[in-house]
C-alpha cells in the first residue's frame, strides 16, 4: 500500500493495469482512487443504501484484484470493473428481496439536485417540484433492477447513450426502449397521484 | 395497428427519448415535430414524459460524507489483505488437522489395551468423514462445472 505519486495519477488504465497484472498494488490503489466514486455511485443507484454502496463497490475492487490476471491491459477498465459491480448488486438485491421488503421507502439515496433548486425562484413551484420529487422518487425504487440502472446511469451519472451501451455491451437501441419503459413506469406514477 | 404504424411508433419514440436527453441530431427534429403534430396520443405521451425528464432532472444522488474517500483504498487494500490471510490460515488449519487427526488414529490403532470394537468404530468415522468430505466436494465441483446457468446472470 502506499499513497500514489502525482505521476501515478496521470498515468493511464492501460500502464496502471499492465502493473497491476503485474501484481503491483500501488498501481491498483491508483486505479481504486480513480473510480471509487463512480462505482460508489452506480452502487448507490442500484441497491440505495450508503452502507451497502460502499460495501459492494469495494468487494467489486477487491474482486478486481484477485481476477487481475484476466483483466486486458487494451480495454477500458472500468466497464470490465462495472460488470463485476453491476453483478453483485443485482445478486445483493435478490438475496434481500427474499430476505425482507426492498429499498428503504423515503428514497434516502436521491435528494434535490442543488443547481435546479437554485434556478427556480418560484417558491410554488418548488413545492410542487418536492411533492413531485417524493412520489418519483418511490416510483423509481420500484422500477425494475435493469430499469432503474439504465435511468440511473442516464440522468444522475449524466452518460450518454453511446457511453452506456459500451459500458453494458448492448446496442443503443436497447438502452433507449428500457429508458423509454421505465420513463413510462414513472409518468404513470406521476399520473396516479399519491 | 399495422406493422407501418408500428415502426413510425417506434421511430417517434426513440426521437422522444433522444430529444429528452440532448441527443437528437438537428437534421432529426423537423420528423419529431412532423410527428407529434400529426398525432394527439403521441403529444400527451410526450407531454407526460417531459414532465418525468424535468423532475428526475430536479433530482440528485446524494452525496456521502467526503470522509469517506480517504478511507476508501485503505478499506480495499484491508480487504485484500485479510482474504489471503483467510486462505493462508484456512490450508494451514486444514493441514494441521489432518495431520492430528492421523497421528491420533495411529496411536489409537496401536494402543493394545483398547478394545476392537472401538478402534473399528474409530476407524468407521474417520473414513466416513473423509467420505462425506470428499463427496460434498466432488459435488460442488461437479455442479459448478456443469451449471447450464453459470453464465447466466442471476
Amino acid at each position: 500500500m502506499g499513497i500514489a505519486l502525482a505521476e501515478e495519477r496521470d498515468e493511464s488504465d492501460s500502464s496502471l493495469v499492465r502493473r497491476v497484472r503485474a501484481g503491483d498494488a500501488r498501481a491498483f490503489g491508483v486505479l481504486v482512487e480513480r473510480y471509487m466514486k463512480r462505482a460508489y455511485c452506480a452502487a448507490l443507484g442500484l441497491v440505495g443504501s450508503h452502507e451497502d454502496a460502499l460495501d459492494l463497490s469495494q468487494d467489486a475492487f477487491v474482486r478486481a484484484y484477485r481476477a487481475r490476471r484476466s483483466l486486458d491491459p487494451d480495454r477500458p477498465f472500468y466497464p470490465w470493473l462495472y460488470q463485476v459491480l453491476r453483478r453483485l448488486c443485482f445478486n445483493f438485491l435478490r438475496d434481500r428481496a427474499t430476505r425482507r421488503s426492498r429499498l428503504e421507502g423515503e428514497a434516502p439515496w436521491l435528494v434535490e439536485d442543488a443547481a435546479a433548486r437554485a434556478a427556480e425562484r418560484d417558491p410554488e413551484r418548488l413545492a410542487e417540484l418536492a411533492q413531485l420529487r417524493e412520489r418519483l422518487a418511490r416510483a423509481i425504487e420500484a422500477l425494475p433492477d435493469r430499469e432503474r440502472e439504465m435511468l440511473v446511469l442516464k440522468e444522475f451519472e449524466g452518460l450518454r447513450y453511446r457511453e452506456i451501451a459500451e459500458l453494458l455491451g448492448i446496442p443503443i437501441g436497447t438502452v433507449m426502449s428500457r429508458l423509454y419503459a421505465a420513463r413510462q413506469r414513472l409518468a404513470a406514477a406521476l399520473e396516479e397521484g399519491p | 395497428m399495422t406493422g407501418a404504424e408500428r415502426d413510425e411508433r417506434e421511430r417517434a419514440r426513440r426521437l422522444m427519448m433522444a430529444s429528452l436527453d440532448g441527443e437528437l441530431e438537428e437534421a432529426d427534429r423537423p420528423q419529431l415535430e412532423r410527428l407529434l403534430a400529426a398525432d394527439a396520443e403521441l403529444r400527451a405521451e410526450w407531454d407526460r414524459l417531459r414532465k418525468v425528464k424535468e423532475v428526475t432532472s430536479s433530482m440528485a444522488l446524494r452525496k456521502p460524507p467526503e470522509e469517506v474517500w480517504s478511507h476508501y483504498w485503505v478499506s480495499v487494500y484491508n480487504r485484500i489483505e485479510r482474504g489471503l490471510g483467510w486462505v493462508l490460515a484456512s490450508v494451514a488449519a486444514i493441514v494441521l488437522l489432518s495431520y492430528g487427526i492421523w497421528q491420533a488414529a495411529g496411536e489409537i490403532v496401536s494402543d493394545p489395551s483398547l478394545p476392537r470394537f472401538v478402534k473399528l468404530a474409530i476407524l468407521a468415522l474417520v473414513v466416513g468423514a473423509v467420505t462425506l468430505l470428499v463427496s460434498v466436494f466432488r459435488e460442488k465441483l461437479f455442479t459448478r462445472r456443469h451449471d447450464p446457468y453459470k453464465e447466466i446472470e442471476r
